[in-house]
């Protein structure tokens, strides 16, 4: 908002010049895997570099989709499910403790807003202990995996989710709070007056006008869930029913420069989805980790 | 965005006044305790939405880290069942004595303080340079958030190439500038350095967002006037406009204290394993070996319940500020 009298036209230009140069700045870690991973040989040219005429090859995304598919897809079955629900619960327990005005809330609030901030290393040995000796749902739903297209290790995932789901409350309920705080009191007011519930005005009224903070809340939470490395590692470790992040870790573990190439492609690929989420929705991201 | 929202509500009240004048059919209005609700209808009508989140939250957040402190209080290695017969604060006081957990209490601190502070610090002169009607402002915004949507795996996996010995493009720049080349990873002298310089490279686009939501919040006659009074570019910044942002520093260095917290996701991709590289061991890769890997698991409770009071000495007074400020 600050607008300088003085003749702009150079300091626009220096100004245009140092915002380019930083944008270079955190593109450069990126586009440099990017480059590399698309190079038969990843030493050919110096790293930030496109591959030399005869250099490029797919071959390295090629290795890394194989040895990440099932990662991605154990992903993509965790991360809507605990993001929708997430996101629902936190929009309900907003409106129960921000709309419906009652006295007392207040220490529920902070009971909510505080689990934003706990570190997980808190609570991960109950976590671990809780799923794999007193919940184990992989023997529990053991009925559940003859069915078609079901796996024990979706036992595992079930557990996962509802892991997330829970951590996830925190985050997504001050989100929301924050949005229905300036809701119109008077709104609410009447449709009491109508004689509408509790339920009907979340359902009729409350739901409908949060459309865009599901945007925003939705979207910061499958981020979250789809990076996640240390719960996944903790509820089920490397097994069959592992996220991607858990295999993209031990990627060409061994660290010799040729090994780059696919580790950089697997990089992408396990990224792509928030990538493109993050490119499509920048302006509801951006919103949801400035609140 | 207020005044669409506003505008939006607004429309919103209308249509549902129509929908609910029409609907005597929704309740016939004659009971008393429905026009006004008391506190305790309130009460009892809010339950359904906020206890299901708050017990589901509550075990999983409050009630694991409550047995996680008893856990603590034992001497369970992590095979059989918690013998809890025998509670005692001995895994707190072998702590104390434990050199590991000394210097991976020194790596939390120290990378928690360089973190936030220099994260603090470019986010601020980012959204300096931002905030002055730029052209495709949205565009760089983009750009300088990007790192922050990618997963720790991810930027483990981009940083570990950038701090290639041989080939790395760090060492590329260094050893042009005449520098030399470093083992930026391997050298424990060096790697926690350059984990915070790449962590920073993740996250200072956050604190730059929050900074600029912060210097547009601020009226504009608060610059006028000090121009008036004939301030500088400089002076402004100083005596104006920095001062203002208070609420705005202290909201970031939480969160981005809680971020650093994370890092052990980043440190663990490093190398794939429970093992950081040496040097970089800090109290959450500490934690986290103890229990799954060291089978120290009444030794890595007590880690994670000195994490968490150390995580409530920064968030109690965050809070409180937060209530006085009215943004709870």
């Amino acid at each position: 908002m600050l607008v300088l009298n003085r003749s702009i036209g150079t300091q626009r230009l220096l100004l245009y010049g140092m915002l380019v140069a930083l944008a270079g700045f955190y593109l450069l870690p990126i586009e440099t895997g990017l480059m590399t991973s698309i190079k038969t040989n990843p030493l050919s040219t110096a790293p930030f570099l496109p591959p030399g005429p005869d250099g490029l090859t797919l071959d390295k995304w090629n290795t890394a989709f194989s040895q990440l598919s099932t990662g991605l897809i154990n992903s993509i079955v965790l991360a809507v499910p605990a993001t929708v629900f997430s996101a629902l619960f936190g929009s309900m327990a907003a409106y129960g403790l921000t709309t419906l005005n009652w006295r007392g809330q207040l220490p529920i609030l902070v009971l909510f807003i505080a689990g934003i901030f706990i570190p997980y290393q808190a609570v991960l040995i109950p976590l671990s202990k809780f799923w794999a000796v007193y919940v184990p749902l992989d023997e529990l739903l053991a009925a559940l995996w003859g069915l078609p297209l079901l796996e024990p290790y979706h036992g595992d995932l079930l557990a996962l989710i509802i892991s997330h789901v829970a951590y996830g409350i925190p985050i997504t309920t001050l989100l929301f709070r924050t949005y229905y705080r300036n809701f119109s009191e008077e709104m609410i007011a009447a449709a009491q007056l109508d004689g509408a519930t509790p339920a009907r005005i979340y359902w009729r009224i409350m739901l409908p006008l949060s459309v865009p903070m599901f945007a925003v809340t939705l979207i910061y939470q499958f981020t979250q869930v789809w990076n996640d490395l240390l719960f996944a590692l903790v509820v089920m470790g490397p097994s069959e029913g592992a996220p991607v992040t858990v295999p993209l870790s031990q990627l060409g573990a061994s660290l010799s420069e040729i090994g780059f190439g696919v580790r950089m492609a697997g990089a992408f690929i396990a990224a792509l989805p928030t990538i493109i989420v993050y490119i499509i929705f920048g302006e509801q991201f951006a919103k949801g980790v400035a609140t | 965005m207020i005044d669409k929202l506003t505008r939006f509500t607004k429309t919103i009240t209308r249509r549902s006044k129509a929908l609910f004048a029409d609907g005597g059919t929704v309740q016939d209005g004659g009971d008393e305790s429905a026009l006004l609700p008391r506190p305790s209808g309130a009460f009892f009508g809010s339950l359904p939405f906020w206890l299901p989140p708050f017990l589901l939250m509550g075990f999983f957040v409050y009630g694991a880290i409550g047995w996680n402190f008893v856990i603590s209080l034992t001497e369970t290695s992590g095979f059989g069942a918690v013998d809890y017969s025998q509670l005692d604060g001995e895994q707190y006081t072998r702590a104390l004595g434990d050199p590991t957990f000394i210097e991976a209490t020194t790596n939390t601190f120290g990378l928690l303080v360089a973190f936030t502070t220099v994260c603090l610090g470019i986010g601020l002169l980012l959204a300096i340079l931002m905030d002055r009607k730029l052209r495709f402002d949205n565009g760089f915004r983009t750009i300088y958030l990007l790192p922050m949507s990618l997963s720790f795996v991810v930027t483990a996996q981009f940083w570990l190439w950038m701090y290639n010995y041989n080939n790395g493009l760090i060492n590329s720049i260094t050893s042009t500038l005449g520098l030399g080349r470093y083992r930026w990873i391997s050298d424990p002298e060096l790697v926690l350095p350059a984990v915070v310089f790449a962590l920073i490279w993740q996250f200072s686009g956050y604190a730059m967002v929050v900074y600029l939501a912060g210097l547009r919040a601020i009226p504009t006659d608060h610059y006028e006037a000090a121009r008036t009074d004939g301030a500088t570019t400089f002076g402004l910044y100083r005596r104006v406009i920095i001062p203002q942002l208070k609420g705005a520093t202290i909201s970031a260095a939480v969160v981005l204290m809680v971020f650093a917290l994370k890092a052990f996701d980043f440190l663990y991709s490093l190398t794939g394993s429970y093992i950081p590289p040496e040097g970089s061991d800090i109290l959450a890769t500490m934690m986290v070996r103890q229990a799954f890997r060291l089978n120290n698991q009444a030794y890595a409770a007590a880690i994670g319940i000195m994490l968490f009071v150390l995580a409530i000495a920064v968030i109690a007074p965050y809070l409180t500020y937060q209530h006085k400020q009215g943004e709870l």
